[in-house]
């Protein structure tokens, strides 16, 4: 970014640094920020890309005024290191299911990474991890969730544009049902039975999945509610029973339909533990 | 249900109907018909006839939607798809206003549709009837809604009477069909050969004197009446609404809503695919040079956290709450508030609920006194 034109078409006299780390993820959600394209040179002019290391070498130290985290914990390192992150910064956001809920690699939370291990590496004791992937929001507090596997680019501009503005970023928290029928889309529940997630899963994404067809499985995390503040958590119950009476789903399915990228944010998580017991039940 | 109109009825060969369209598109419209799409019909322009689901079938329960073709040669067998004409006049995501800053002035500019006659072909008498209540909220007294009246100005309405109802269908109960009441430009009524074609507006009528066309004959109207009686008949869905408003008032601690919001997934489809569902927000999109914000109208359902909050407090913070003032608001509180039930009986809501919650199984059930309830449990 030259300085002339940052300062011809400066609006906030105050550019606040913005930081961008990276924890256990496939870095997906950080090309989502390199992917804003027509919105990237106004984002460099509005912020101070302090530190990025997927986008630049110029790594400037902290503190930082904006901190995004990417990835999930799942090293005794990383444990550690998420905690200098948060003393560096003003306003910390995770960006994406890894960071906001464990993601896919939390699955480990239901299996023996000891075993992993020893399957995958020729010398395991070289290997240090933990037994868990988990979200940021169990080690340090965290400011604002973006949702997403990867994250939506204009929910990751709105929240920054919020900020900039000095308004407390909002994000809508309902299904994704409510935005397939916007867009005119056919459910492809009722009219394909599909066992789709749409009715339990948070809006964000546009409906992509069902746009073109295919089931929603699940990947902006639970609508509304998780374990705290306002809200309920989605009524995954009836929707799995669904899945299981009306489509046909033997209990090993319907547990996998909510054992994916959020399978371990509470609401999906208890409901594929339930469907496990079902499932040994049987 | 709408008795027999007085209207002349004129009767048009099928394999002629193609004019309808050209005749149309000579006066400036762009004809919208059910397409098949995606495993149901969209509304989507039509150049001809062909374009039309000529032999395809839609069967609908609750929480299912199944279409087919047959080698029936029935323009118009499919009866509904999840869209009613709602999205045609009150759009699912509306631009209001464009607000830009520039040089230290705000300007603010409001973005009205382009207006746009569209001819709608195959509206069903129970989508008449919820546009009907539409215009009635967006166009009625103090507060006219200048972007509904913009997209609604320019719908030319052409109705298709119902000879064949759905599993889902209870328009006959609610007074709104199968016949198309009032509310339309042209009704067909489709027989095997034919189609009889009654005008309800001027418009209308200029469009059917434009066509080649004979009148019906007695013969051809009673076989119409028939079949749209026969259609009547066939409904085995129904709500009685004799104690209504005040029964379900009543009802507000009555047990069965807890049932209901065992089952219910506040997903919103069902005020989503309601013709008669309003409810709508309003999005601010700011740019990120805070030089100009979009404020668009959405779609919004009474379904969703959002809806129920107010200042510091979500009034209606759980399943419970929000079923339930969905359906009193439906069924009851609608009456008091526009003089007409918010139900115009189309089905959709039972076929569309993905895990099939059917508000005729509902509003009797809820209306059981806790004595009846007792006395039904100890006889099984």
């Amino acid at each position: 970014m030259s300085e002339t034109k940052r300062d011809s078409q400066l609006v906030t006299p105050i550019r606040p640094t913005l930081a961008v780390f990276k924890f256990a993820s496939c870095d997906g959600c950080q090309l989502s920020i390199l992917n804003l394209e027509d919105d990237l040179l106004a984002l460099g002019q509005a912020l101070d890309i302090a530190y990025f290391p997927e986008a630049s070498s110029e790594m400037r130290e902290g503190p930082y005024d904006i901190a995004l985290v990417e990835g999930s914990i799942t090293t005794p390192e990383d444990a550690h290191r998420i905690l200098s992150v948060r003393k560096q910064a003003t306003w910390l956001m995770t960006i994406g299911a890894c960071a906001t809920a464990g993601g896919i690699q939390a699955l480990r939370n239901w299996g023996d990474v000891e075993a992993f291990k020893r399957t995958v590496y020729p010398s395991p004791q070289y290997i240090q991890s933990l037994s868990t992937s988990t979200p940021i929001s169990e080690h340090i507090h965290v400011d604002f969730e973006l949702w997403g596997c990867p994250i939506n680019k204009a929910q990751l501009l709105r929240v920054i544009t919020d900020l900039l503005a000095g308004v407390q970023p909002r994000l809508p928290t309902h299904s994704v049902c409510i935005e397939c029928k916007r867009r005119g889309n056919v459910c492809v529940m009722v009219a394909k039975g599909i066992p789709c997630l749409g009715p339990v899963t948070r809006t964000g994404c546009g409906a992509i999945c069902p746009s073109m067809g295919r089931d929603c499985y699940g990947c902006f995390g639970p609508a509304e509610g998780l374990h705290e503040g306002p809200g309920l958590p989605p009524n995954t119950a009836s929707l799995a029973k669904e899945f299981h009476q009306g489509l046909r789903l033997i209990p090993v399915e319907v547990l996998r339909r909510f054992r994916g990228i959020n399978g371990s944010v509470r609401p999906f998580r208890e409901e594929s533990q339930a469907w496990e017991q079902n499932d040994r039940d049987r | 249900m709408a008795t027999q109109s007085n209207n002349h009825i004129d009767v048009v060969p099928k394999v002629l109907l193609q004019q309808l369209i050209d005749v149309l598109s000579a006066k400036g419209y762009r004809t919208v018909g059910p397409v098949v799409r995606d495993g149901a019909v969209l509304w989507d322009t039509i150049r001809q006839i062909a374009d039309l689901p000529i032999g395809w079938r839609d069967e609908q329960a609750p929480g299912r939607y199944r279409i087919e073709q047959t080698d029936s040669t029935r323009i118009f067998g499919v009866v509904h798809g999840p869209q009613s004409v709602k999205p045609l006049a009150f759009a699912p995501r509306e631009p209001l206003l464009m607000i830009e800053r520039s040089q230290g002035r705000i300007s603010i500019q409001p973005t009205m549709p382009k207006s746009e006659k569209v001819a709608v072909l195959g509206v069903r008498a129970c989508d008449l009837a919820g546009l009907a209540i539409q215009d009635h909220i967006f166009l009625k007294d103090a507060y006219r809604d200048p972007y509904y009246r913009t997209r609604r100005d320019g719908l030319f309405l052409i109705a298709v009477n119902c000879t064949r109802a759905l599993a889902t269908c209870f328009c006959a109960s609610m007074d709104t069909g199968p016949r198309a009441g009032a509310n339309f430009d042209l009704a067909l009524t489709e027989l095997d050969e034919e189609m009889l074609v009654e005008a309800g507006s001027e418009a209308g009528r200029e469009v059917v004197r434009a066509l080649t066309c004979a009148p019906a004959s007695t013969t051809q109207t009673s076989e119409a009446e028939r079949q749209i009686e026969a259609c009547a008949d066939s409904q085995t869905r129904q709500l009685d609404r004799s104690r209504l408003p005040q029964a379900l008032y009543d009802a507000h601690e009555h047990p069965r809503w807890d049932d209901v919001a065992a089952r219910c997934l506040a997903c919103g489809n069902c005020t989503m695919v309601c013709p008669t569902c309003f409810c709508h927000s309003v999005e601010v999109a700011p740019d990120l040079t805070q030089t100009g914000s979009e404020q668009s109208r959405l779609w919004d359902s009474c379904f969703t956290q959002e809806h129920g909050y107010i200042h510091g407090k979500n009034i209606r913070p759980t399943i419970k709450d929000r079923y339930r003032m969905w359906l009193t608001h439906k069924l009851a509180s609608w009456i008091d508030q526009f003089g007409t039930s918010g139900c115009v009986g189309c089905g959709r809501c039972i076929t569309w609920c993905p895990v099939g919650i059917d508000l005729t199984e509902e509003l009797p059930a809820l209306l059981k006194s806790s004595t009846q309830i007792k006395e039904e449990s100890i006889q099984s």
